[in-house]
């Protein structure tokens, strides 16, 4: 059985949609609001904002988030930058260009109406930040700066130097404060949010588990909103942080929400390379260094020379010589495959021939060392740290990693799933950013989300539907515990020879190997075949040390591990299934004469939202269509 | 690398706790610190023992999630580094290395190497935000703010809460952690209406955690990951004094 996606695009010309359907919506009086209980599963942009300005509003609101504090989500970790329509710059930007990059940059996998909101907002973004106090980088004049990124000819960045996410977030999460403080908001914090309640085919609530006591505990509300983050680390090594998991949105997948393109991943180029198996994560460095950095390897394979030895007549500046007009700043999943095929051609670079240099001598030259060490200084130390090597003297050495999940739960048009009541936000949902993201545009989708879409929706969805009081006594919360209870005991009661690290690691090589930066038919049936072997001997053989009543980490990381081997397959499906090529989901079978990936418009136009089936079964393919009105598709390029 | 390791095991908040002593193999000295501890972590499960808890998430150096004394030193010996970031090339093979949690009256363990550190959210509750609720904001560009001011402020905004300055500190004050806030809220023009209030009640709300009082030690300031100065305490207690004497009204 198929679900019906709906996606509820307001109709008429693109840029009056948000205007016309927020006049639109029904509202929930003021007096109201307070009687109304919303669960926010996250703290992260996309979390933070929702919960703090839902409060603002009036809303009684529950925020979840499994560190200690909300102010460390993942968000926190973004450097380069957060995209805005602004012109500032006076550089010909205006929201229809940033709507046309992105939907273009997502090689036309998104829906128009979507990303044309998300670039509309941007500049709203901007201005609220401004106002909380986040310290963007400014010019001496006094007005704000801006850098480019990946995928724009515009300069249309905003950056507070190397700690953008940070900045953001805390603004975010100062405004969370004030609503804890005011009693708005209550905050969970070391709680994991571990199964969705749906009772009478709408979310009602959630269980978790207080990661410090082991208690399993329900909260009802009217309404739920997931925004949990991607789900990157299902390759193991990944940019996102060590706690970043897919538990949440896999628990609503498994009670009806559909997953709408799991295999649209993001392969970040410029990491630090991987340097032992002992490794835990990769670390970014961010996007905005190709703004003075420079890309290159020898054009000689096996070349072993110090790269300052390299004469400039025997490198090769591939991305330059590749996409003249965007040179480093081709997109991440062009810039990435074009770093895997010089290293596959035996040119690649450092010990494990599995990096590119990075290069900033020639701007170091023309700038000054001063000039770099205010843009980068804060990078260029972190590298330093990692490698031991001065890249002021040497240039760096970058990888492409696991960074970003363009795909998540499906959503329609006012962020809410197939289930009702269940809303996404942020890295979660899969909405904006189609088959590939550009740089600095994560965080305007997270904001966008949380302070200026969900807040609007979430009141429509209340006063059109007639919720029954509920609360966790229902007989629904009572199963759902009981359920979290049995898992968590099946996980200690194993007591196998192998560590759930061994297991993850595992996986990640697998999920790397056969679906990371290229795919082909052969590699995607292996990787379908290994996983649920692999899956297998985990619920085999996994130790899980500890109790259930005491903060237990390796439990917390077997429940994540467990679903990640459930996820990596139907990553594998769903890029087995689209035999196209689009943005960071390259098919060796599906490419240009000259490499480049191809699409298949004819075909695979669409948004592909799985559907759980039942233990056992194959989940159920459904397709969102996608239709485009106000522009032409195009064969990308970025020579 | 071989290691030999004292780390503080405590079951729980209320357990008793003691120094433990682990060996530690095969390290290479371009892991970082908390992937040695994942290496110990490894064996001890394949032991049949329980892993030592320790807090830790973006593994770069931003999420202030990280902590430990190492060798009696918040974050250990580098400069301007916090745990996960701190790699084990700063160590010899054979060295011997303690291991505790943040000491603080305001930062109860619960468990091992994980402390609570609630205390420092209810400072910024008290103050440590610009009231500007969605949707009312003028243009980004519509208050110039002078580069210095800006400069300034995102120095002191770099704090990522992690707490290294009380554990550093011999009165366990949160002097350092408050005092950025205020300092990056007090510096920017969107900051003013709220500066002084900002400080009495942040201030306050730091006594009210049971931190200690502040005497200009500067063990802060060099436990910092982000280098943040004392002279962001001045400032505080410049606006708490003046807020004091003269009102909050700007
Ligand atoms: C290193 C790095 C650099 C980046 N740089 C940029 C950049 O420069 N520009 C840009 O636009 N984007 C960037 N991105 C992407 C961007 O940061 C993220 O996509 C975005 O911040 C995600 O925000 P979020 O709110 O959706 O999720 P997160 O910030 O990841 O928040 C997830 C929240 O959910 C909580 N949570 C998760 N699971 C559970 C659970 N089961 N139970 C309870 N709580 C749970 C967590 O505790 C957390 O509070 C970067 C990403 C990385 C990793
Ligand atoms: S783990 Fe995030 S700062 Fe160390």
């Amino acid at each position: 059985m198929t679900v019906q996606l709906e996606a509820h695009i307001p109709s008429g010309p693109l840029a009056q949609k948000w205007g016309k359907h927020r006049f639109e919506m029904k509202l929930v009086s003021p007096a109201n609001k307070r009687k109304h209980t919303i669960i926010v599963v996250g703290s992260g942009l996309a979390g933070g904002a929702a919960a703090a300005t839902m409060s603002e509003l009036g809303y009684n609101v529950k925020c979840f988030c499994f560190q200690d504090s909300p102010r460390r989500a993942h968000s926190i970790a973004a450097q380069g930058g957060i995209n805005a329509a602004k012109n500032y710059q006076n550089d010909g930007d205006s929201i229809y260009r940033l709507f046309y990059d992105t939907l273009k940059g997502g090689d036309f996998r998104s829906r128009e109406a979507n990303v044309y909101r998300l670039a509309e907002l941007s500049g709203n973004i901007i201005d609220q930040c401004v106002a909380q106090g986040v310290p963007f980088a400014r010019e001496y004049g006094g007005l704000l700066s801006n850098r480019s990124f990946g995928g724009a000819q515009v300069s249309r960045t905003f950056y507070a130097r190397g700690q953008t996410g940070q900045q953001l977030l805390l603004g975010a999460y100062q405004a969370l404060e004030r609503q804890i403080a005011r009693g708005g908001v209550t905050m969970y914090p070391r709680t994991e949010m571990l199964d969705l309640v749906v009772i009478d085919g709408k979310a009602r609530g959630i269980v978790v588990r207080d990661l410090v006591t082991g208690a399993i505990e329900s909260h009802a509300g009217e309404a739920v909103v997931l925004a949990t983050g991607g789900y990157a680390n299902v390759f193991h090594l990944s940019t996102n942080a060590q706690g970043s998991n897919a538990t949440a949105i896999w628990r609503a997948y498994k009670r009806g929400a559909a997953f709408a393109n799991p295999c649209f991943t993001q392969i970040h180029p410029t990491c630090i390379p991987v340097s032992g198996e002992y490794q835990s994560k990769l670390t970014l460095m961010s996007e905005s260094l190709r703004n003075d950095g420079r890309v290159w390897v020898s054009k000689e394979p096996g070349d072993k020379r110090d790269p300052r030895q390299i004469p400039e007549n025997e490198r090769d500046y591939y991305l330059e010589r590749k996409y003249p007009s965007f040179g480093n700043l081709a997109p991440r999943d062009i810039a990435s495959r074009a770093a895997k095929e010089v290293c596959d051609e035996g040119r690649g670079v450092g010990e494990s021939g599995l990096g590119v240099y990075l290069d900033f001598a020639d701007t170091i030259k023309r700038l000054g060392r001063d000039v770099i060490k205010e843009r980068y200084g804060n990078l260029f130390e972190m590298y330093e740290r990692i490698t031991d090597e001065d890249p002021y003297e040497v240039p760096m050495r970058i990888y492409p990693a696991a960074h970003y999940t363009m795909g998540g739960l499906w959503v329609d048009y006012n962020l809410m799933s197939n289930v009702d009541g269940l809303h996404v936000t942020g890295e979660a949902n899969f909405s904006d950013h189609g088959a590939n993201r550009l740089g600095a545009s994560a965080l305007m989708q997270g904001l966008a989300d949380g302070y200026f879409i969900i807040p609007n929706t979430i009141g429509h969805y209340l006063v059109s539907n007639k919720l029954e009081k509920v609360d966790a006594s229902h007989a629904a919360f009572k199963a759902a515990e009981a359920e979290v209870a049995e898992r968590t005991n099946r996980f200690l009661s194993i007591k196998g020879k192998r560590t759930v690290a061994s297991f993850h690691r595992e996986l990640g090589k697998i999920m790397w190997h056969y679906c990371g930066m290229s795919r082909n038919d052969a590699g995607l049936r292996t990787a379908l075949k290994k996983i649920p072997e692999l899956r297998e001997e985990f619920w085999r053989d996994v130790n899980v040390p500890g109790s259930d009543v005491e903060l237990n980490q390796a439990l917390e990381k077997a429940g994540r591990v467990a679903d990640f081997l459930e996820l990596g397959e139907l990553i594998c499906l769903d890029a087995l299934h689209r035999t196209e090529s689009c943005g960071g989901h390259f098919r060796e079978e599906s490419q240009t004469a000259d490499g480049e990936a191809l699409r298949d418009d004819e075909n695979f136009a669409y948004v592909a939202a799985w559907q759980y089936a039942g233990e056992g079964r194959s989940p159920v393919l459904n397709k969102e269509p996608l239709v485009f009105e106000n522009v032409k598709l195009s064969q990308r390029s970025y020579k | 690398m071989n290691l030999t390791l004292h780390v503080w095991r405590q079951a729980g908040p209320r357990a008793p706790g003691k120094m433990v002593v682990y060996k530690a193999g095969d390290i290479s000295p371009d892991m970082s610190f908390l992937e040695m501890l994942d290496v110990v972590n490894e064996g001890l499960t394949l032991r049949g023992e329980v892993p030592i808890a320790f807090d830790h998430d973006c593994r770069e150096g931003i999420c202030g999630m990280c902590s430990l004394m190492i060798n009696g030193i918040a974050h250990g010996p580098m400069k301007g580094t916090a745990t996960c970031q701190l790699h084990m090339r700063s160590f010899k093979d054979g060295d011997t290395i303690y291991i505790e949690p943040w000491r603080a009256g305001a930062f109860p363990v619960i468990k091992d190497l994980a402390v609570d550190r609630s205390a420092l959210d209810r400072i910024i509750q008290a103050g440590g935000f610009i009231t500007a609720a969605t949707g009312g904001a003028q243009d980004a560009n519509a208050v110039l703010v002078p580069k210095e001011s800006v400069d300034g402020a995102m120095d002191a905004a770099a704090c990522i809460g992690c707490g290294a300055c009380v554990a550093a500190c011999p009165n366990a004050s949160a002097s350092l952690f408050t005092a950025a806030k205020i300092t990056h809220l007090g510096l920017l023009p969107q900051g003013q209406p709220e500066r002084y209030r900002r400080a009495l009640e942040m201030v306050d709300q730091m006594d009210l955690e049971n931190f200690g009082s502040c005497t200009l030690h500067g063990e802060c300031q060099e436990a910092c990951p982000k280098e943040i100065s004392i002279d962001t305490i001045t400032r505080m207690n410049r606006d708490f004094i003046r807020g004091r004497l003269i009102g909050t009204r700007p």
